[in-house]
């Protein structure tokens, strides 16, 4: 599990690029750099779901969209905007709803727990779709967002990639991490050896989830601005898309896979407007033809 | 609610019970036999609504309109079964849940491409466009009824089918052990080819008699697949019957969920799921066996 050293080399210097970016940059690289880096955020908290703990949830944009519209009601309701106050607010009602939802949806395994993540994730997008006073269809606006300047958004993302990538790397080489991979090649054998397996892939599930709701606060806090949309099924389902096309089970694959598609996305969307039969073949055409994703080409026949 | 208005909407759900079985039924066999979750079931509930709306704006028939649409229909959901589905039977949930979902995403633009952005409409046919008096305040139309009542048709075929068929007897011994099935000779690739088919057929049927009631939409098909799920989850994954019993607690649910709970209408399905699995982790009717 530990990152082969040529990928660490390559991370270590992608990460400085991005560092070293808004000096260069202008304004639309800037924000694109930022959305391409919460999609590696977003897609390398799936991972850990995925990728190592077997878990085919589709429950993960729920997450994403929760963790938004908590930093909305903060500052639209409450006047709180302060990272310091909403970061820690949005990210305890993120793992409290992985929590709640993790807990119910692991009482269920294999195509059950597809389905069942499938349908609280609707669930929430009917909620924040229908019930008065949540935006409707047509979201809401952050009033004042938490990071003020044009490029401290832009950092404030950067941090948490390497926080969040740092920490997932060291969390799955752990001994967690590998009764994780052990859950998902055989869960009775390690039911049997002794662990408590449902409380390891809940762990792994409300870790996923605390992460997801990071990003969405981010993508909250960059964009100013949330709709229902984000935590539909779709969402889910583009995000597990990310996973496999970058490699699961790779934690960088992912990254991978969320650059590929933010470039895809910026330059498809000016030539076609089939962008999401586009995404549909992609997913298609990976299933069929690249199952071990971008990570497993690049460590070719070895993988 | 007065009396008449409670039977109003007792008929109101168990109608829209009936057309969501139609769609469960084909999603649950298809998980049961071919061990396939089928996100791009509800496509075919769409593709058959629009099918239904293209057919009759052409003749003027609905009834056209079905009759030619339906075989059309199932030829669409054998091709689709042999050039990508077959191709799922050994690989994991990941892989079936992503390709069915790309599939889905074609098949939403494809029809956007076709037949327009737009909501089109379908109109009742002539002959059922009555009303049927209900008390004395309250009318139910005769096209709910004559849904109701082809529905409950094909619900009572599909038992005899898998009950008392040399076919549904094999269909039966698929869900069980597909291998042991096989060994004895049935070419088993074939059946799987009918039977999904066969349930892209019934979701497209849905899709036509939901046609007039509703309008249609690109991606019409999401919101019923997906509620198509939780009465798979309720009633137990592969139990027909288990589809019938769930497809009737989510029409009555939904029915009764948007008289009394109108903003919040749309999340009393889920709820009852949740309460569902609270005591039944399987599912109504599921197998206490295990994950597959």
């Amino acid at each position: 599990m530990r990152l082969p050293r040529r990928v660490a080399f390559a991370l270590l210097a992608f990460a400085a690029a991005l560092l070293l970016l808004p000096l260069g940059g202008d304004r639309f690289w800037i924000q694109f750099a930022g959305k391409a880096m919460i999609s590696c955020i977003f897609a390398v908290s799936l991972d850990l779901l995925v990728g190592y703990g077997g878990m085919v949830s589709l429950a993960h944009a729920a997450f994403f969209g929760l963790a938004g519209y908590l930093l909305a009601g903060l500052s639209n309701g409450l006047g709180i905007s302060s990272f310091v106050l909403t970061l820690p607010l949005c990210l305890l009602g993120a793992t409290a709803a992985a929590l709640a939802i993790g807990w119910l949806s692991l009482r269920t395994s294999g195509a059950y727990f597809v389905m069942v993540t499938l349908a609280f994730t609707e669930m929430l997008f009917h909620v924040f779709n229908e019930a008065p006073g949540l935006g409707g269809s047509d979201g809401v606006f952050v009033s004042a967002r938490p990071f003020a300047g044009r490029t401290a958004p832009y950092y404030a993302i950067w941090i948490a990639l390497v926080a969040v990538f740092v920490l997932l790397q060291r969390a799955v080489q752990a001994p967690f991490g590998r009764v994780l991979v052990g859950i998902r090649l055989n869960e009775p054998r390690m039911r049997s050896l002794g662990y408590a397996t449902r409380r390891y892939k809940l762990l792994a599930f409300v870790l996923g989830g605390a992460i997801a709701g990071l990003s969405g606060y981010l993508d909250a806090a960059l964009y100013g601005f949330v709709n229902p949309a984000q935590l539909g099924w779709r969402q889910s389902g583009l995000v597990l898309v990310t996973v496999l096309l970058g490699g699961k089970g790779t934690l960088y694959g992912p990254m991978l896979g969320a650059l590929l598609l933010a470039v895809l996305g910026q330059f498809a969307e000016r030539i076609t407007e089939y962008w999401s039969a586009l995404i549909g073949s992609v997913a298609i055409a990976a299933v069929l033809f690249v199952p071990a994703g971008l990570a497993g080409l690049l460590r070719g026949s070895r993988g | 609610m007065t009396l008449s208005l409670f039977a109003l909407q007792i008929l109101n759900g168990v109608e829209s019970g009936l057309l969501l079985f139609l769609v469960a039924s084909g999603l649950t066999l298809i998980f049961g036999v071919l061990g396939v979750l089928n996100f791009a079931h509800g496509a075919f509930y769409m593709l058959g609504a629009y099918v239904a709306y293209w057919i009759s704006e052409r003749t003027g028939s609905f009834l056209a309109a079905v009759l030619i649409g339906l075989p059309v229909m199932v030829g669409l959901g054998w091709l689709i079964e042999k050039l990508a589905i077959s191709r799922l039977y050994a690989r994991d949930h990941l892989a079936q849940v992503l390709l069915t979902y790309g599939l889905v995403l074609v098949l939403n633009d494809l029809s956007r491409a076709l037949f327009g952005s737009e909501v089109h409409g379908v109109a009742t046919p002539a002959a059922l466009s009555g009303t049927v008096a209900l008390g004395e305040a309250q009318t139910w139309p005769v096209y709910r009824a004559f849904t109701s009542l082809a529905c409950l048709g094909v619900a009572v075929a599909i038992r005899q089918v898998l009950l008392h068929t040399r076919f549904g007897m094999r269909v039966r011994a698929g869900a069980v052990n597909g291998e042991m099935v096989e060994a004895l000779g049935i070419d088993v690739r074939r059946l799987l080819s009918i039977l999904f088919a066969a349930g892209a057929g019934l979701a497209a049927l849905a899709g036509m008699l939901a046609a007039p009631l509703t309008t249609v939409y690109p991606g019409i098909g999401d919101g019923v697949l997906i509620v198509s799920f939780v009465v798979v989850v309720i009633g137990g994954i592969g139990s027909v019957k288990g589809a019938f019993l769930g497809a009737m607690l989510v029409g009555l649910a939904d029915t009764f969920g948007k008289v009394l709970l109108p903003g919040l209408s749309g999340a009393i399905v889920y709820a009852v799921m949740a309460a569902v699995l609270l005591f039944r982790p399987r599912g109504l009717f599921g197998e206490p066996a295990e994950a597959r």
